[in-house]
């Protein structure tokens, strides 16, 4: 049995007790496996910073993003990157990216952004790509290959169709539940792309991809979709290793699609219950079998968090860390092939729901 | 003798009974609180309660013979100092405020870090807290309870031991024991909301309990239930007192985790505010519990300023004001980066501070109140 990161800690707790650092990223070489592949980064997402008026933001999201970054701060050994992964914004505005990136800026270490549709459809991503760069990229990490997409792209017609303003627009875009919205899309441009840049990449090495929305259909009423998932997901399948990890849910999900690994990343700004999807008809939808527990009200940070994230010989281990909760980690069962949550998978061992009156 | 004596007496007796019956379980409380818990192996005797008040006040297991247990937790005090932070043996201090003593039966850890999980193994640890008694170890304490004809006598009365046989678990179990009949409950709020008596409290507190369940949503933490009320939820919170204290970057936090590793919890949190300012996190490594503090009850908390872990607050109005500012002295000030999310702005007007602060002052049981 592969010993988890988890069951590491709890066994050698004493013994790392007398060496360890103060957070408990310890990164764990193993077997005789090389060590220099196995590497952490961490991923902050969704804080969407909102102006209310003049200089003035909602307390509560700019309040998410600082703990996390702070949190962050405080990781040892350092995470060799970080993640932003959409949704900066709540409306687009630059105030607004300016304020978020300005929190940022205190995170120790390099950064690359994932853009959302909040960030996105007041301008369509001018002045993101002026403050933060291109909106779809890839780079290569200790032999990882990391794919970038703009996955929150739309049908042009409904884009570009007559809007009173560009703000109209992003409203229309913000509103999560809204019947006159539009599915999320990479597009074909974006596709072309992906094939040139898998192209150059040797089948063996590791993918992961970061996303804004599910590179897989969970919920359409929700926008928890990308229209041409399974367009990008072929590309993706020639690929022994595969790992797409998005935002935008605000919760903790994971899936296997044949040879690709599915995990969501926490927002720092509040939770999304899960869709009451297709409860009349049996579905082959990715099934939440672990819902997160109840959010405390009183708490504003219960069931948000952020995450850092362990590389081992290209699989992906979750580790989120969550304010006013239990920490949850979604290891890489190499047993089984899929993600699985390290402690609270089996039935009597998960978190009972809270019960508020 | 006053009525505090009456109080004990009363549980003393309840307490027999369920020694008698071998229950040693819990025992009723008074008019507000719930069943006092009991640990099994450590029923409560009448005995072990006289043993326990001689151990609680007696000067001689410091190192000048001029502190004990009852210096930072004095009757007169409401079982507090009154100081911001305490003192010990040659005036040295620590860092953090002492909590009263009554009522601490109720708590299910002990210490604001709550770092001791039971009364029994708190009370061991300031007798060799070097800014507290400043004993080396225990044996001095020892060397005294065996061969003192009273104490040797009290021992063979409560625990039917002698001479070598007396060891710290008795003497811990002693003070326990005598620190678990200091109830007190039976306050006007307790009249009020338990007992039905609508002229107990004032209309100004009467308004400053439905801000307190309402507006100002310290029930929250400070828990008032349908029969009972601890005031406290036994957690720990961020709630952004002395904020500029702690670690502001990852070399920082590691040094004040090497001196807790170094010293031990207790001696490195008592030694240094930085080190103080970990709060829980030095205790369990969770980030959540960076700067997290247990909930203090707030009975009898009129008799106790300064308040908070570090004293910094002189009164209860400044309290209600730190709160009202979400977390912070002044408005202007920053808030701390990993302050509880349940720590906002409340948003109070002056009066309802006021009636807030009248609602805590309701709070006094009437054994305590100031003459």
């Amino acid at each position: 049995m592969e010993l988890n990161r988890r069951a590491f800690l709890k066994t050698t707790g004493a013994a790392l007790m007398a060496t360890a650092l103060p957070m408990s990223l310890v990164r764990v070489a193993f077997g005789s496996q090389s060590p220099s592949q196995n590497f952490t980064f961490g991923y902050i997402s969704d804080a969407h910073i909102q102006l209310i008026k003049g200089t003035k933001f909602v307390r509560n999201w700019d309040m998410g993003l600082i703990r996390s970054v702070q949190e962050a701060n405080l990781l040892t050994p350092r995470p060799d990157f970080f993640m932003f992964g959409g949704d900066l914004a709540q409306l687009g505005m630059k105030e607004e990216l300016d304020h978020g990136l300005e929190i940022m800026s205190k995170l120790r270490g390099k950064v690359h952004y994932v853009i959302g549709e909040h960030d996105y459809y007041l301008d369509l991503g001018a002045y993101w790509q002026s403050k933060i760069g291109p909106l779809w990229y890839s780079f290569d990490h200790k032999g990882v290959h990391f794919v970038v997409l703009n996955s929150i792209l739309t049908y042009d017609r409904w884009t570009y169709k007559k809007w009173e303003s560009p703000m109209d627009r992003m409203l229309a875009m913000a509103r999560l539940d809204n019947p006159e919205g539009s599915p999320f899309m990479v597009g074909e441009q974006q596709l072309g792309w992906l094939r040139k840049d898998l192209a150059k990449v040797n089948k063996g090495t590791p993918v992961v991809v970061f996303s804004h929305s599910p590179i897989q259909k969970i919920y359409q009423g929700w926008n928890f979709w990308t229209e041409d998932a399974e367009k990008v997901q072929a590309l993706l399948k020639p690929f022994k290793k595969v790992t797409v990890i998005y935002g935008h849910v605000h919760q903790i999900q994971y899936n296997q699609i044949g040879n690709i690994s599915f995990q969501a990343v926490m927002a720092t700004a509040w939770p999304w219950p899960y869709p009451q999807s297709y409860t009349q008809v049996t579905s082959r939808l990715p099934k939440l079998t672990v819902p997160m527990n109840r959010a405390d009200p009183f708490f504003e940070r219960d069931a948000t968090g952020w995450q850092f994230i362990d590389v081992r010989k290209g699989n992906v281990d979750m580790h989120y860390q969550l304010p006013d909760n239990k920490n949850r980690s979604v290891v890489f069962n190499t047993k089984t092939g899929y993600p699985q949550d390290a402690k609270y998978q089996a039935a009597d061992s998960r978190i009972p729901p809270q019960a508020h009156f | 003798m006053n009525r505090t004596s009456h109080c004990i007496k009363a549980i003393l007796m309840a307490g027999a009974v369920t020694a008698a019956l071998g229950l040693g379980v819990a025992f009723a409380g008074p008019l507000g609180l719930p069943p006092v818990p009991v640990p099994a192996d450590n029923p409560i005797t009448p005995e072990k309660v006289k043993l326990g008040d001689k151990l609680f006040h007696d000067q001689r297991f410091s190192t000048t013979a001029e502190v004990s247990c009852s210096t930072c937790h004095d009757k007169d005090k409401g079982f507090t100092d009154q100081l911001p932070v305490s003192e010990g043996i040659n005036k040295l201090k620590g860092t953090r405020n002492a909590p009263t003593v009554i009522n601490a039966a109720y708590l299910e850890t002990q210490f604001w870090d709550g770092r001791e999980p039971t009364l029994e193994s708190q009370s061991a640890q300031p007798f060799v807290n070097p800014v507290e008694m400043g004993l080396k170890d225990h044996d001095p304490i020892l060397k005294i309870v065996r061969t003192d004809p009273e104490y040797q006598a009290l021992f063979k009365n409560a625990f039917g031991k002698s001479g070598g046989q007396i060891t710290m678990v008795e003497v811990e179990k002693a003070l326990a024991t005598f620190q678990r009949t200091l109830i007190a409950g039976n306050s006007p709020f307790d009249r009020y909301y338990f007992g039905g008596d609508k002229k107990a409290m004032s209309p100004a507190a009467v308004r400053g309990l439905e801000l307190f369940i309402g507006q100002g949503r310290c029930v929250s933490c400070h828990v008032i239930e349908q029969t009972q009320a601890l005031f406290t939820d036994n957690r720990f919170h961020m709630i952004g007192v002395a904020a500029h204290q702690m670690p502001k970057d990852l070399d920082e936090l590691s040094a004040a985790v090497e001196e807790v590793k170094r010293k031990g919890t207790d001696i490195a949190v008592l030694s240094d505010a930085k080190t103080s300012s970990l709060g829980r996190y030095a205790v369990t490594r969770d980030l959540t519990d960076i700067g997290a503090f247990k909930t203090s009850t707030l009975r009898n908390i009129d008799l106790t300023a300064p308040y908070m872990h570090d004293g910094s607050l002189k009164t209860l109005k400044e309290v209600v004001q730190f709160y009202n500012n979400g977390g912070r002295v002044k408005e202007s000030d920053p808030l701390p980066d990993l302050l509880s999310g349940g720590i906002r702005p409340l948003d109070l007007t002056e009066e309802q501070e006021a009636d807030l602060v009248e609602f805590m002052k309701a709070l006094t049981s009437p054994e305590f109140l100031r003459k």
